[in-house]
Formats: structure tokens, sequence, C-alpha cells
């Protein structure tokens, strides 16, 4: 016999894609797609079955999902399996054993019809006619959705890689360990390196670009790049059951519709003649990557898991509970399976900040792997995924504080739980808080502040100290629960008297950046629509928009000097929007990046009386020409040297103070001092981003401003082009060109009286909006209306939503109806301005 | 029919099995643990019988505190009385194992009767020592026969059977008896999720017992040196399938 020599690999490739699981197949079966030749497929394991939860997972899509982009590329990607024909229709119901579950399967019905998914609300009697086994007397009621899908990622995977080896030549190497990351370590004025190959136990390729695809490893291999995926792999647990004959007369793979008991966060699967049961209900088991042993090592494959029963007994008994027969049932199978789970329960696509062309197609499930690959492959392909807006998935969206084994092992703890639980839009996270330590804190807390993070940022959303004001602007409760949870009428009685005095708001959770040098107000031209290059002392309100023409990012840049610019951005938006600013500066030197955000606190000042407390404490010239509407001054207040920023968020005449982070508490005492005889209260954040911001129709960078929409459609196109080149710009005046078919608007609800005739209060947003026969409104390119924000409206007295619909029904008065927990209410077109102050009277007085 | 089943904790490893750094145990970082297979098929073995005659299967294991984790497995798919004796976590040689469980044996008949019949697994899955059943039937004095791959329960006491390369060997015992059984004498149930539940409230004895040690010891484990393996391909499609054929002739499968 001849040995066959060991396969070596290429020496170069256009990419290297490390993991053959059903993401790795997927990102270099899309990329084939795009037409990338020159590929590299590298895996640890055998193929087909490389050993990660491509292999093991339950395997099902459920498609509805509250957030967009998950339900979307779920949805995607049951799609593709669909196309492939590697993926059955089961149908699925979730059940409902307690009321509240009840009220989230109606808000389900809501997520199901904004995104045009077939549901339908099940009696328990009709749950039992698709489920004979089920035990009707414990549920209340289920959620069925026909499409959800039992697919084979396993094929998929093979299929996409046998479609890149023909179409692109993709070559293979199983059984072929990564050893080490290559990155250029010649510092750049972007502070970037890049990546350069990947050394393998076969040998080393050098790469125009490396994708870490490696699921619950990805880990590791980051490391190697000297970064990080912050990501942890966690146990799910599941056990095989069987045989049961009314199992084995289907004759299928599945017969019945997959049941997902959510308020024991369990789920029965049937699997031929056996049922899957499966649990997200145990305690977080977390396991550190450099623990997971080999496939040699692995007694089942290295992400199956010693199962640990006791930490699935409680579940087995609800289990039995819900279907008696799996009580007789033989455990012929359990593991403890590894999944990966994020700080923030999105995954992890895109390009590493720190690492030019590496890229992460990390944290995906077999239910969106192939939707998330084709996300990736767009991403590297286009600069920007064609397919949806990605920015929740953005794994450039982490901050610092986030990129730590102790964060993600601490949220993973905290949100495992919240798998198959009901979560509020508002639900704040119990620990790893105050990330950050704001110059405030003391202060806030004595204040009673209701501190909400935002990402690793602590902002008051309100102070209880302001509890009078809800006595004296007559304002209560909310009736609902669900509705007033994470929510106090404080936040209102700070909105008015912002409105009738003033409010000082701290907002020092900016994000804020400084370009300096000979190119800089070049290159800030490159990045934004608007013309940058005005004069010192001037700040402009721009957007940002990808090489497509749809939106990266909306904010604002101050031209602080002659060859300096400060960008200003939301805290939501930092870790994108450095990143994005450092992936495109020049690296000749002429322009240098510097992020000082902590060097600089930010505090808001606003209201009918905002100017005469200010003036208390400053001899600037605060009327509109010593102090006008966007300028950018540098100014005294209680001797502290700041700059004074004129413009407004909230709908009212007033200032951002940008002030040392040092000297940031004898500013606020002086103001709060200042203020004590002009009604001025310390106010939370939750007038700042919603309430006033609402009645002012502002958009906000990831509700109403995604990369699916451009300026034009979201009413931002100013009359004039620029002249200098900016990235999207030939996109943007294609847009120009073509005309907005939607428009971002703003609709007031008639009548928030529900069927059992309370008052509902909408926030969060996702809502679908409806024409008055209650269909779904989708424009040509497949967008579906639906509410970007809402919230109510103090001054207004109405809730108000933002969205954007179709030219014809965008006309101020327009009938419409939105839902909301499965019912629907009245809403009526406002336009595309403000509903408070349209003329922007008081923001000039 | 009172039956006793000895059971061994050992680790469930995979293809490669790693050795501790002082090469004086496996390393079961990341390994589970199960009941030695052999065991497992005497425990299905002892159910079944008490399924048809009625009576009890005591379960005993020697091992760790975890240990109870598979005398609960017992419980779950048929077992009736448990009994750990803990070794504080080291490995026993075989005959401070065997002098243990013998003294445990008296100790459970002078309480509870005779067993009419006690079971080990052939050899165990980590250590396959093939010694701890022999020396406790010699200990009380009773007959055993290893290697069994049949039992049957007769009125004298049972019929054992053997397989050997050129047939079956049968043997008659008396009552009270010992065997060890082979893997392949049944297909051990699982358990199922009620068996399980119900598990978790079985009872379980711990009997503190010591023996002197024997006279073997375990110097040191080592890996064997990884055999190369060459890979020839005998070719592509259809082609390939007449030296398949030459090749499974060669190997005398056809």
């Amino acid at each position: 016999m001849s040995d066959v020599p060991t396969p070596t690999v290429p020496e170069t490739a256009t990419c290297v894609v490390i993991g053959a699981g059903i993401v790795g197949n997927c990102v270099v079966g899309h990329l084939a797609r795009l037409g990338w030749k020159d590929l590299v497929l590298v895996e640890k394991g055998p193929l087909p079955n490389p050993g990660g939860s491509t292999g093991h997972a339950s395997n099902f899509i459920f498609p509805v999902d509250h957030n967009k982009e998950m339900a979307l590329l779920g949805e995607q990607s049951a799609d593709q399996y669909r196309d492939l024909g590697l993926s059955v229709d089961s149908g699925g119901i979730e059940v409902a054993r307690t009321q509240e579950r009840m009220d989230e399967l109606d808000r389900r019905m809501t997520s199901a019809k904004a995104w045009g998914i077939e549901a339908h609300m099940l009696t328990p009697a009709e749950v039992k006619e698709l489920v004979p086994f089920i035990n009707e007397d414990v549920i209340l009621g289920g959620f069925y959705c026909p499409t959800v899908s039992v697919v084979d990622s396993l094929e998929t995977g093979t299929t996409m890689r046998r479609e890149a080896i023909e179409k692109a030549d993709l070559k293979v190497f199983a059984n072929t360990e990564v050893l080490d990351i290559v990155t250029d370590d010649t510092p750049r004025p972007n502070g970037r390196r890049k990546a350069k190959a990947v050394v393998t136990d076969k040998g080393t390729i050098e790469a125009e670009h490396i994708v870490i695809a490696c699921g619950v490893w990805s880990n590791r291999i980051a490391y190697m790049a000297d970064t990080y995926i912050p990501l942890v792999p966690t146990v799910h647990q599941m056990a095989d059951v069987g045989p049961m004959d009314i199992l084995a007369e289907t004759n299928n793979e599945i017969g019945y519709p997959i049941v997902r008991d959510m308020d024991t966060f369990c789920y029965e699967r049937q699997s031929a003649g056996s049922m899957e049961v499966g649990s997200y209900g145990h305690r977080a088991i977390l396991h550190h990557p450099d623990t997971i042993p080999s496939n040699a090592e692995a007694a089942l494959s290295p992400t199956e898991f010693p199962f640990t029963p006791e930490d699935f007994d409680d579940q087995m008994e609800t289990a039995i509970e819900l279907m008696d027969m799996l009580g007789d049932a033989e455990i012929k199978y359990a593991i403890n399976g590894l999944l990966s789970i994020t700080p923030d329960g999105m995954p992890c696509l895109g390009e590493i900040p720190d690492v030019e062309n590496l890229w992460s197609a990390a944290a995906v499930w077999v239910k969106e792997g192939p939707g998330m690959g084709q996300v990736v492959a767009e991403w590297m392909h286009y600069g920007y995924p064609r397919v949806i807006d990605a920015h929740g998935a953005d794994v450039a969206r982490f901050y610092d504080e986030e990129k730590s084994d102790e964060h993600i092992w601490a949220r993973a703890d905290e949100s495992f739980i919240k798998t198959y639980g009901i979560v509020h839009p508002s639900e704040q996270w119990a620990g790893r808080r105050h990330l950050v330590e704001s110059p405030y804190r003391s202060r806030q807390e004595e204040l009673g502040a209701a501190f909400y993070q935002a990402r690793v940022w602590e902002r008051p959303q309100w102070y209880d100290t302001n509890a009078d004001l809800v006595e004296r602007y007559l304002l209560s409760e909310r009736e609902v629960e669900w509705d007033n949870r994470w929510w106090s009428p404080i936040t209102v009685g700070e909105h008015l008297n912002l409105r009738e005095n003033c409010g000082m708001i701290d907002l020092s959770a900016f994000q804020i950046y400084e370009i300096e040098g000979p190119g800089a107000v070049e290159f800030a031209d490159y990045l934004a629509v608007n013309k940058i290059d005005v004069p010192v002392g001037r700040s402009v309100y721009t957007p940002w928009l990808n090489h497509e023409g749809g939106f990266h990012s909306d904010l604002t840049m101050m031209r602080v000097g002659e060859e300096t610019v400060r960008i200003v951005t939301g805290v939501f938006d930092g870790g994108r929007d450095e990143f994005w600013v450092r992936k495109h500066m020049p690296n000749d030197g002429s322009v240098t990046f510097r992020n000082i955000t902590m060097e600089i606190s930010t505090l808001g000042l606003w209201g009918p009386n905002a100017a005469t407390v200010l003036g208390k404490l400053t001899d600037h010239d605060l009327s509109q020409e010593g102090s006008p509407y966007g300028s950018y001054l540098d100014a005294t207040v209680a001797g502290v040297p700041v700059k004074l920023f004129r413009i407004s968020y909230v709908g009212d005449a007033g200032w951002e103070i940008y002030l040392p982070w040092d000297k940031a508490t004898i500013v606020w005492d002086a103001i709060v001092e200042a203020g004590a005889d002009h009604g001025l209260r310390v106010t939370g954040g939750g007038v700042y981003s919603l309430s006033g911001r609402i009645e002012k129709g502002y958009r906000l960078m990831g509700a109403e401003l995604e990369s699916e929409y451009n300026p034009v459609e979201a009413g931002l196109a100013r009359p004039k082009v620029k002249s200098a080149e900016f990235i999207g710009k030939e996109a943007y005046l294609a847009a120009r060109e073509a005309g907005a078919e939607v428009r971002c608007v703003s609709l007031t609800v008639e009548d928030n009286t529900d069927s059992q005739g309370r008052k509902r209060w909408m926030f969060g947003g996702n809502e679908p909006i409806l024409d008055m026969d209650g269909n779904r409104i989708v424009d040509s390119h497949g967008r579906a209306s639906r509410v970007t924000t809402a919230g109510y409206g103090p001054s207004v007295g109405k809730v108000i939503c933002m969205g954007y619909v179709p030219n014809e029904l965008a006309e101020p008065g327009t009938d419409l109806q939105i839902m909301y927990m499965n019912e629907l209410y009245p809403v009526k077109v406002v336009g595309s301005g403000a509903t408070f102050d349209p003329d922007d009277s008081r923001m000039k007085s | 029919m009172r039956v006793l089943v000895c059971v061994k904790r050992v680790p469930a490893p995979g293809a490669k099995i790693n050795v501790t750094g002082d090469g004086l145990a496996v390393d079961t970082t990341h390994l589970g643990f199960t009941t030695s297979p052999h065991e497992e098929c005497a425990l299905e073995e002892a159910v079944q019988i008490i399924e048809r005659e009625g009576g009890e299967v005591v379960v005993l294991t020697l091992g760790p505190a975890e240990a109870e984790e598979q005398l609960r497995y017992a419980a779950s798919v048929g077992g009736t009385g448990f009994v750990l004796i803990p070794n504080g976590g080291a490995d026993w040689d075989p005959q401070r194992t065997a002098s243990a469980i013998a003294d445990a044996i008296r100790a459970l008949e002078a309480d509870g009767g005779e067993f009419d019949l006690i079971m080990f697994g052939n050899e165990s899955a980590d250590a396959g020592g093939f010694q701890v059943g022999v020396r406790v039937a010699h200990k009380l004095g009773r007959p055993i026969v290893n290697g069994i791959k049949g039992i049957e329960v007769t009125p004298e006491g049972f019929t054992a059977h053997r397989a050997i390369d050129t047939g079956v060997e049968v043997y008659k015992l008396p009552k009270p008896a010992v065997m060890g059984v082979k893997e392949g004498i049944n297909l051990p149930r699982y358990p199922t999720m009620k068996g399980r539940l119900a598990s978790r409230k079985a009872e379980i004895a711990t009997m503190e017992l010591n023996a002197p040690a024997g006279g073997q010891a375990m110097l040191k484990l080592h890996r064997p040196p990884e055999q190369p393996s060459t890979t020839e391909i005998l070719g592509t499609g259809p082609e390939a399938a007449a030296a398949i054929v030459d090749l499974l002739d060669e190997l005398g499968v056809l």
C-alpha cells in the first residue's frame, strides 16, 4: 500500500474560512455565489460532521422573534434551507401555562404580523387536535406557527460547501488544525493591525481575508490574533426519549408540531419514534473554550458534554406533566450540548474592529446559520450586508468592558434563563452595572436615580425625588402592569416640568472623538453626507451612509479648529462609529484619531428658563446672536471652561454643555443651585431619548435610521448635495433622483382603549402599521411598515409612533391602524415633522 | 430471589485517553462517568431475574462519594437496594477491594439474609483486573464462573452459559453462587424519565469499611505510541469495486 501524502494547504488564498459548521459552510457558499474565487475552508474535525453544535442541535426554526434582525434572518435562513430541499415544515406551538404567558403570546402574534409570518392563537382543545398526546388541562392556550421548520444543518453545510467547490474551486481541509493567526504588528495611525495568514498543522496560508466561524471555539482562534469575540460556550441540555408508538406510527422524522412549553423553558420535538426534550430551564452551565475536548478525547462529540441529570430533573417532571407518555419512555441519549451565548443575546458578525480583514461569523445558532452566513459574505463583498441592517449583530458594537470573561460569564449566567423568558423591552440587567463611573453618580443616587444601562454606561431614566411632579401634573400609574413595568409617571412629570420650566439631563454617555491633522476636515467630509468644512465653532448634524447609501450612523460633528473635528455620537453606536472612523481614515499620517469620551462630560439644559439659569453662571452672550442654533463655542460656566452647544433633541431651547470630566461636578452643582428658583429639575434620560424626542419626531439610529433606509426616505436630505466626495454619495444621488417610495412619519394613536376597556401605552417598537382593513403595508423592496419608536408624548396627550409608510399613506390626516398585543388601534398620520411645536418656535425663543 | 450486583464507577472516555501529569490516573477533566458495561449487563440480568422470579436486587459499589451517581442510575433501571463503600477517591487494589466487598456482603447477609446470586462484571472497564469477583467468591467460599452470557434459574440453583471459541460451556451452580457476567448477555434498558425521577428518592446505605492493601500496585500509566495509520485509495466510483472485492477476499470476510 502506498501512503497518501498529507494534503498541504495552498500558500495563498483570497479568503480562508475557519470552521466547517453550518456557518462556515454558508459563508463559503455565499462568497461563491457573489463571485469570490480562491477560497479555502479549514476544519479541525472530520467532515461532514466536524463535531460542533451543527451536528447535535435540535435543528428547528421558530421564525417569530420580537427582534427584527433575529426574526428576518431566521426567516431568511428557513427559506434557504427550504430552497435546498433540506427542511420540513413541521409547524410549532408555543403553549402557555400562565396568563402572563398568554399575554406574551399576544405579543408574539403582533411580531408575527410585523414580519408577515402566519400565526394563530389556539385554545387548549385546538392544541390537542394538533398534538393528541398533550395534556390540555395544564395549558391556557397556544401560539401556532405553521411554518416552523426542522432543518438538516449537516447536509445543508455539505451542499453549500459543494456549491463553493463547484463555483469557486473552494479547497477544503478537514482534520486540519489552526495553530496561529498572523497579523502585521506595524503600528498604524488607525490603531488597527492587519490579518495576514493562517498557520495550520498542514502549512501556512497567506490570505486577504480570514473568517472565524468556529462556533463555541471562536475565541480560541480570536486569541491567536490577540483579539476577543464576546461569547461563552453554554450548556443546553437535551434528552432523546423513546420509542413511543404514536410517534413511530407517523413513519416520519417529524409528524407532529414541535411544542415549546415556554413557562417551563422546555421543548418537545419529535425525532422519528422518539421525542427530543430540550431545556433552557436549568442553571447556566458555562465553559471556557479551552476546556472543550478534541474529537478524539470526547466520549461523544466535543460539544456534547457529559449529561448532568440532576440539572434536568425538574424539567423532566414538567415535561411529563405536559405529555404523560414521556414518563415511561426510555432516556436513550442525553447530552449537555454546547451553544454560544453573548453578553447581549445577539450574534457576533462582521469585521473585528482591531484587526483588519479578520471577520467574525460567531455566536450563530443553526436556526440563523444560512442567513447570517449571507450577512457576513455580503459584508465582505459589498462593505455592508445587503440582506438586512445588522447593527445589532455587529461585532464592533462592544465596548472594552464587555470584552472580558468576567462580563460575558456574568451576563450569560443572568440571561440563560431568559432564552424562553418573557423579556420586557426595557428590562434591565441585575449584575455588571456601573461599569463606567459617571462623575455625578453619588449626586444621582441621592436623587433616587432609576439607572438604565446603555451598554456599559448608566443613564438615570428618572429621579424618584421628582415624585412630587406626579401630583403637580395629576399623573398616575398605568393600568396594565406590562405598560407600567420599567416605567414611572415621574418621567412624564419631568417632561412637563422641562416644557414649563427647565431640566438638566446627564448626557455623559455621549461618545466623543476627535480627528485632527491636515487631512482631518477632508476626511470628516468623506464620512458625512453634510458639509463639515464649515467655519470653526459651527456644528453639523449629519448622516453617515454606507456605500449603498443606507444609514450607517447619524450624529453631530463640530469644527473645533482649522484642522480639528469633533464627533459626538450616541452610546449605543459608539463602538460601531469609532470602528467606522478607524476603518476609513487615511493611514498616511494626515489624520490622527482620539477617543476623548472619558475627558469630557456633557450636561443638557433645556426649557423656557434654561437661558435664565445658565445666564447666572456665565458672561457669554446667550442670545440667538451670541449663541446661535448649532454653534459650538468656548465659554466659562461657573468658572469652568466649557463648550456651549446650542442644540436641542427635546424640542425646547437650551444647550448641551461639554465640560472637563474632572470639573463636571462643579458645573452640576452650580446649575442645580442657579436653577432652584426657576423650577429646574435634574431630569432623567426618558425625556431626552423618548418623550421629548418623539414629540419632535427626531430620528434615532437603530430605530428609524437603519441601512435599509436612506436620507431621502427618512426626510433628512438637505436641498443641496455638497461637492465633496463622501461614502455613499453615488447611491445617495441616485436615491434623490429616484425620490422616496416611503417616508418616515409620526402617527398619533387616536384611541388607546383596548377590548377590555383598558388604556394601553405602546412603547418599544416593531408593532405593525396596517391599513384600515388590517392588512400589512409592504413596499416594493419588501420593507414592511412598522413602528420604529413608540411612546407617550406628554405635551401632546397622545401616544406617538414613528415609522415608514408609502408616500400615498404619508399625507397628514391619513387614517391607519397599528397592532399592539394582538389588538388593533386607530392611528392618524401627523406628517414627517414634529407633532409638538412643529414650527420650532420654542427652540428659537 | 435475593441478588447482589457489584458495579464500578468508571470514566466514559473518547478514543484518546489522557493520563494525568503524575501518570497515576486517567485525566477525567472532560469526561463523564458511567457504570462498567459488563456490570450494566449484570444489573439488567439481575433485574430481569427478579422481574420473573420476584425478589430484590441490591447494588453495591466501592468508589468515591460521586459513585452515588451510578447507584442512582441503578435505581432508575430497577435496582431495589443500594450500598456505597467509600474509598476516599483512590482506586484500591483488587485484594483490598475484594476484602472490603466480602466484609460488606457478610454484613448485608447477616442483616437481610443470604444472597442467592452475587454478580460481577467480567472485568472493570478501566483497570481490567479480572480479579475482584473471583477473590470475593473465594473469600466467601462460593462457586464462581466468569464470562457468563446466559443465566437460567433452576430449582437447584442456576444454569450458566459461557461462550468459547468452539461452542458454549454450560455450568450448573448451586445457590448461593457468584458469576462474572459479560456484555452481550442482554441489551440493558435505558432508564425511563419516571425511573430517573424515582431514583432521586432511593435510599443509599454507606458502609465504612477498610482492608489492608494487597500486593498489587500501579506504578504508572502510559499511552501507547500512536500507530501511524495509512490510507490507500482503492479507486473512485464503480472502478473501485473490483479492488474492494479483492481486499475483502484477502481479509477472508467474503
